[in-house]
């Protein structure tokens, strides 16, 4: 088998507690060693990537990547190519895709075009309920057979709190978590932004921070009855977090996900009606900004997911009020989450965590997110030091909705590896 | 100024000038002279997409009586959304050489929205609840047209302020101008962060009475009250916040009453305030217009002439 040996990154690997020189040896598609100073007549490919950062491969546990049925914002294959423009090799596709992926036959069909595509994991996650209505249960055993690795219906978690009971119980028999966008759609409805200082001076009608810490609360409290693993999604409200907090600390299997989005910006992004800045939860304020980051520090976040929610131009070039929520992610997780590095909120190592080894245990696969001899060679290789402008030429992705479109960013992909070939590097 | 979108467009110099101007303006128009030439060969379109009979017509009026070529375009959102988007509409009007659109939408933010895409000046005739400066600045004009100055001058808006686009431009202006501004009315009417929009809010109609130099009352807008309503009864607004011959002798001497109108008789405000000496709403009106002279002469470039023409 081909051997490619990566010389002298930094790597960092908190799933094994490593973070030092060494070189790296895949063999096919697995991991064969790390090792300092591994000859290079071991390997038929020698990759020079001194002053480089080499980690497992990045785990995105939340994106859309609107294929079936909105192809003209993204589809499998320019969304895999953003993500490995951004050092994902393994993303977690939300279940809003038209039609909806609440039975068998669309899982198979997102799994099956991405291994055709064979540039990173898509591990698609079903609905909870049939269509997203919150209603009936969807075919979640047969989902999860047919290779979905969690169950959410994003955006719109089942009002109904029977309903998302018997999800959760059921969740649980299957050993899958349930992700939920919690949020009390009866308190923000209507709203376009958050409900702060900046929505009482534009009068864009507000989504207070309280309807996100009341439906997180509802959707704990189901978690703690049903003993099912709950994964809260794009946490950010400052009392959300606290009460993840004490749910963490009293027991209930709870996870959660921060997008590089809230730790990095508040709701004054939106002041010159920025649609590109428009998405739900929305941004807050400076004090949840820094509950976030904090969050991330401490642990009570476990993950940083993007969101990645593409829609095209003409859908953003529209009133504030009638735009979509969401922008993309895949390619600005890494500069923003370095940011974080860079401010002490975190060390290196824990960043990779956020990125890689805690979302690798959420969706409970053990042959990604780790380094360790015999796992998937999946790897990102970066330069944290390099500075380049997010120009929609680099964009891989179908769509170009992001805040930081022609924006400095620090911190560049140079490579990124998936089971052992090389499926991007930086020219 | 290149385009008025918000009251944080206009400065104190800026203000003065306008206002300067439109007193001669409607000293002008009340001598029964009605036609200038200041704005011949330059054409106005008002773009609404939400219904309006005083903006709209206030408008029409400013620009025909400067000798403007005014087009009206009325629209609703819902003919938006069978297809055309608002840039592309505003640019397929633009390229018909108007000199200013007069845009009301009801999406806050529209006009900033649409002014990347146009060579056109736009006045922002309301967008939401956002801003609706031309109504800052004929509430302005009258209260300093009354009062000779706004320094000092405790006015009071009440009604329902978190929804309110005039409230949001009065608040801006009339501080710039030196004036304070409170807020009145039922707390679910009330933004959250009143800081933000430059207000202080009062809890009872004693405060109001007690600090108001002038009361703008605004419209309770019953159409826009669908199930989730903000208040129980129009016949318990008019009593708890509605301004009555009651509550309008016990006003300081002096205190004035301004109203965006068009008003609900019996809600916001009894007749016994609409015929008072005390209320300055029809004076809105006709400085409103002088206002909208002044402005379209101001987008237009024309200020001087408009000037030289009234004198």
């Amino acid at each position: 088998m081909a051997r490619l040996l990566f010389k002298g990154a930094r790597v960092v690997d908190p799933s094994q507690g490593i973070d030092e020189k060494l070189d790296v040896l895949v063999e096919g598609e697995r991991i064969l060693k790390l090792e300092e100073n591994i000859s290079s007549t071991e390997a038929e490919q020698v990759i020079d990537v001194s002053g480089l950062i080499l980690t497992p491969g990045f785990i995105d546990l939340h994106c859309h990547l609107r294929d079936p049925g909105q192809e003209w914002k993204e589809d499998i294959e320019s969304g895999s190519n953003a993500a490995v423009a951004g050092g994902f090799t393994s993303v977690c596709c939300m279940a809003n895709t038209d039609p909806v992926n609440d039975n068998p036959t669309v899982t198979k069909y997102i799994i099956e075009k991405a291994e055709k595509v064979g540039l990173c994991d898509v591990f698609p996650i079903g609905a909870i309920t049939k269509g997203l209505k919150g209603e009936e249960l969807a075919e979640i055993g047969l989902m999860v057979k047919a290779g979905i690795v969690a169950i959410s219906d994003d955006g719109e978690t089942p009002k109904d709190s029977k309903v998302l009971r018997n999800a959760m119980d059921y969740a649980r028999s299957l050993g899958i978590p349930i992700f939920t966008h919690s949020e009390d759609k009866t308190l923000s409805a209507g709203g376009h932004m958050n409900e702060g200082p900046l929505s009482s001076l534009l009068g864009i009608p507000g989504m207070p921070p309280e309807a996100e810490d009341i439906g997180t609360m509802r959707d704990i409290l189901i978690a703690k009855l049903t003993g099912a693993h709950i994964h809260v999604c794009h946490v950010s409200s400052k009392g959300a977090l606290q009460i993840i907090e004490s749910a963490k600390r009293e027991g209930v299997k709870v996870t959660c996900e921060i997008t590089p989005h809230h730790f990095t910006l508040t709701e004054e992004a939106v002041k010159e009606f920025n649609t590109n800045a428009k998405m739900c939860p929305p941004l807050r304020t400076k004090d949840h900004v820094e509950a976030c980051r904090v969050a991330l520090k401490t642990g009570i976040a476990d993950a940083i997911a993007t969101d990645h929610a593409p829609h095209t131009e003409d859908e953003k070039l529209v009133e504030f009020c009638q735009a979509p929520f969401g922008i993309i992610g895949f390619q600005t997780a890494l500069p923003l989450s370095l940011n974080l590095v860079r401010e002490g909120y975190l060390t290196l190592s824990q960043m990779v965590e956020k990125l890689s080894t805690n979302p690798a245990k959420i969706i409970g696969k053990s042959s990604i997110g780790t380094l360790k001899p015999g796992a998937r060679a999946n790897i990102t290789i970066f330069d944290p030091e390099e500075e380049f402008i997010l120009t929609k030429d680099l964009i891989k992705s179908k769509s170009y909705n992001t805040p930081f479109l022609n924006k400095k960013l620090k911190g560049r992909v140079k490579f990124t590896v998936y089971n052992g070939r090389i499926v991007y590097k930086t020219v | 100024m290149e385009h008025l979108l918000s009251a944080e467009d206009i400065s104190v110099e800026t203000f003065n000038e306008i206002y300067e101007t439109a007193q001669k303006v409607k000293r002008a128009l009340r001598e029964g002279r009605k036609k200038f030439s200041v704005l011949r060969g330059k054409c106005v379109v008002n773009l609404f997409f939400e219904p309006s009979t005083r903006t709209r017509s206030s408008f029409e009026k400013a620009g025909k009586f400067l000798s403007a070529d005014v087009i009206n375009i009325s629209t609703s959102t819902s003919s938006v959304k069978k297809g055309e988007s608002l840039i592309d509409t505003l640019k397929n009007l633009d390229m018909m050489h108007p000199d200013v659109i007069v845009l009301r939408h009801p999406c806050e933010g529209a006009p900033y929205t649409a002014k990347p895409f146009v060579r056109a000046a736009i006045v922002n005739a309301g967008d939401g609840r956002h801003q609706h400066p031309t109504q800052a600045l004929l509430d302005a004009a009258t209260l300093k047209e009354h009062f000779g100055t706004l320094e000092g001058k405790r006015i009071t808006i009440v009604g329902d302020i978190a929804n309110s686009r005039v409230a949001r431009s009065d608040a801006i202006l009339l501080r710039k101008l030196g004036a304070e501004v409170f807020a009145y009315g039922p707390s679910t009417m009330m933004p959250r962060y009143p800081t933000a929009m430059g207000i202080k809010v009062l809890t009872n109609f004693e405060e109001v009475i007690e600090v108001s130099d002038a009361v703008i009352l605004l419209r309770i807008q019953l159409e826009r009250q669908n199930a989730k309503k903000t208040f129980p009864s129009v016949r318990e607004y008019s009593e708890l916040f509605g301004l009555n011959r009651k509550r309008l002798n016990q006003l300081k001497p002096g205190t004035v009453i301004l109203h965006p109108g068009p008003f609900n008789r019996g809600v916001e405000l009894t007749n016994d305030v609409v015929v008072s000496e005390r209320t300055l709403i029809f004076n809105q009106v006709e400085t409103g217009l002088a206002v909208r002279m002044v402005v379209l002469s101001l987008m237009c470039r024309r200020l001087e002439k408009l000037k030289e023409e009234v004198q």
